[in-house]
C-alpha cells in the first residue's frame, strides 16, 4: 500500500513536525482552543445547570439542549460563523485564523453535554437524601454544597469529559472552513491529493483524542475515589450518559 | 437566471443569507445533494443496525466480550469524524463507501449500547414467566425480549439517526458529504444563501428522520402509549 508508506514517511519526517505550520505548532494551537472553549463553556454552563437542577426548574430546556446540539452539524455552524461579517475569519492571537469563530463554535457545542449532565446529575440525587439534609436544618445552599453537589459530581465530571471529546472533534472540523488547528494537515493533504499527509494528520488527531480520553478518565477516577465503593448505588459515571458521536 | 430586474438576492452584490430565488433556481442541485445525504445516512444506519443487533446479542452472552465491545466503542466515538474518514481511505478510496463505513461505526457505538441496555431493561420475572410457558431461547428473544427492549432500542436509534445526518456533512472531505458539499462550496465561494440553505435543510432532514422513527416506535410498541416516554 503506497498510501500507508507515504503516511509513514510524513509522520517520520521531522520537518512535518517543526516550524510555523508544523504539526507540533498546530497541535498546541488546537489544544489551546479546546481548553479555552471547555473552560468558558464550564463557567457558563455549570452554574446555570446546577442552579436549575437544585431548583428543579427548566428541565425541559436543560435536557433538550442536547437534542438540538446533536441535530445542528458542527460544520454548518462553523461555516455560518466564518462567512458572516462577524466574527468572520479574523485571526485571534494564538488561536490562529478564524480563531474567534472557532472558539464560539467550540463553546456552543461544549455546552449541551455539560448542561444536560449537570442538570440530570443534581436531579438524580435521591430525594430522601435531600429530605434528610433539610431535616437536619440545612439551608438551601448547604443542601446544595454538602449533599447534592458531592453526589452529583461523578456525572457532572462525565459531562465535562463528553464536552472535551466534542470540543476536540469540532476543533478538528474547523479546518474544513480553513480555520486553525491540526485538521489543517488533513484538509491540506486532501486538497493537494497528498493522501499520505492527510492520513498522517488523521492519525495524530485520533491518537491525541484517545490520549485525552484516557487522561480525562483517569482524572475522573482520581476526583471521585468514593465512587469505587459505592458503585451500583450512585449513578454510574463510567459510561458517558449522553451519547453523541462527536462532530 | 434572469438578468432583467437587477441583481438577484443571491448574486455576489447582495449575497443575502435567505434567498428564495436561490432555492427555486437551484432546486435540482439541492434535491441531488439532499438525496445523496439521505442515501448515505440511511445506508450507514442500516449497516449499523445489521451489525449492532448480533454484536449486542453475542456481547450479552459473554461478559468479557461486553466490556471489550463497550471499551472499543468508547474509543471509536472519541475519534473526530474528520480524522476517522481518512483512516478508511487506504482501503475504500475516495468513495461514498468511506463515508458510509465511518458513519456506520459511530452509529454502531450508540446502537450496541442501546441493544445491551434494552435487553437489560427486560424484567427478569418476565423472562422467567416466558421460560415457564415453554419458550425456547429463540422464541424468548424474538417474542418477548426484543419487543420489550424496543423502546430503549428506538431511543438509541433516534440518537444515532440525528447525529448521523449531522455528521454526513463532514463527508465533503472525500466529496461525498451530501448537503455538506454545498456548505463547503458556499464557504469557499462566500456564497451565503447556498451554505445557509444547505445547513437548514440538514437540520430539517434530521428532525424529519427523528419524527419518522418516533412514529414507527408508536406503531411498533402500542403498549407504551400513554406511559411516560422512554425517549432520551
Amino acid at each position: 500500500m503506497r498510501i500507508l508508506a507515504d503516511t509513514w514517511s510524513y509522520l517520520s519526517d521531522p520537518a512535518s513536525w517543526t516550524g510555523g505550520g508544523g504539526m507540533l505548532a498546530l497541535l498546541v494551537e488546537q489544544l489551546l482552543l479546546s481548553v479555552t472553549a471547555l473552560v468558558v463553556a464550564a463557567l457558563i454552563g455549570l452554574p446555570v445547570a446546577l442552579a436549575l437542577g437544585h431548583l428543579g426548574r427548566g428541565g425541559f430546556l436543560a435536557v433538550n439542549v442536547s437534542n438540538v446540539g446533536r441535530a445542528v452539524p458542527t460544520f454548518a455552524l462553523l461555516a455560518v460563523l466564518v462567512t458572516a461579517d462577524w466574527p468572520g475569519t479574523a485571526t485571534l492571537g494564538p488561536y490562529g485564523r478564524a480563531g474567534l469563530a472557532t472558539l464560539i463554535a467550540l463553546t456552543l457545542f461544549a455546552l449541551p453535554p455539560i448542561i444536560t449532565n449537570a442538570y440530570v446529575a443534581v436531579r438524580e440525587v435521591p430525594g430522601d437524601v435531600v429530605e434528610a439534609a433539610r431535616g437536619m436544618g440545612m439551608t438551601g445552599w448547604q443542601v446544595f454544597t454538602r449533599a447534592e453537589l458531592p453526589l452529583a459530581l461523578p456525572l457532572v465530571v462525565s459531562g465535562l469529559r463528553l464536552a472535551l471529546v466534542q470540543v476536540w472533534a469540532t476543533a478538528t472540523i474547523a479546518a474544513l472552513v480553513a480555520g486553525p488547528g491540526l485538521g489543517r494537515v488533513i484538509t491540506d493533504g486532501f486538497a493537494a491529493n497528498d493522501y499520505g499527509k492527510g492520513i498522517a494528520g488523521a492519525v495524530v488527531v485520533a491518537v491525541v483524542a484517545l490520549v485525552l480520553e484516557l487522561l480525562s478518565a483517569l482524572a475522573q477516577r482520581l476526583a471521585t475515589p468514593r465512587q469505587r465503593q459505592a458503585r451500583g448505588r450512585t449513578v454510574s459515571a463510567d459510561a458517558p450518559r449522553v451519547e453523541n458521536p462527536a462532530g | 437566471m434572469q438578468e432583467a430586474s437587477g441583481p438577484t438576492c443571491y448574486s455576489q452584490l447582495r449575497n443575502d443569507w435567505f434567498c428564495w430565488d436561490y432555492v427555486v433556481d437551484r432546486r435540482e442541485e439541492l434535491l441531488d445533494a439532499t438525496t445523496q445525504h439521505l442515501a448515505i445516512t440511511l445506508a450507514a444506519l442500516a449497516l449499523a443496525v445489521l451489525v449492532a443487533l448480533p454484536l449486542g446479542l453475542v456481547a450479552r452472552r459473554y461478559p468479557r466480550l461486553e466490556s471489550t465491545v463497550l471499551g472499543v466503542s468508547t474509543g471509536i466515538y472519541t475519534i473526530p469524524s474528520l480524522a476517522l474518514f481518512p483512516l478508511f481511505l487506504p482501503f475504500t478510496g475516495l468513495s461514498a463507501t468511506t463515508v458510509v463505513l465511518g458513519l456506520a461505526l459511530y452509529a454502531l457505538t450508540v446502537l450496541v449500547r442501546a441493544v445491551l441496555d434494552g435487553l437489560r431493561s427486560v424484567p427478569e420475572d418476565v423472562r422467567e414467566a416466558a421460560r415457564g410457558l415453554g419458550h425456547g431461547p429463540t422464541r424468548l428473544l424474538l417474542g418477548v425480549e426484543l419487543p420489550l427492549a424496543l423502546p430503549v432500542l428506538m431511543a438509541g436509534l433516534r440518537v444515532a439517526a440525528v447525529s448521523t445526518v449531522a455528521l454526513t456533512t463532514v463527508g465533503t472531505l472525500v466529496s461525498y458529504g451530501g448537503l455538506g458539499n454545498l456548505i463547503a462550496h458556499g464557504v469557499a465561494r462566500d456564497f451565503r444563501a447556498e451554505l445557509l440553505t444547505a445547513s437548514v435543510l440538514c437540520v430539517l432532514l434530521a428532525l424529519l428522520l427523528d419524527a419518522v422513527i418516533v412514529v414507527a416506535q408508536r406503531l411498533l410498541t402500542p403498549w407504551t402509549r400513554g406511559a411516560p416516554g422512554a425517549g432520551s
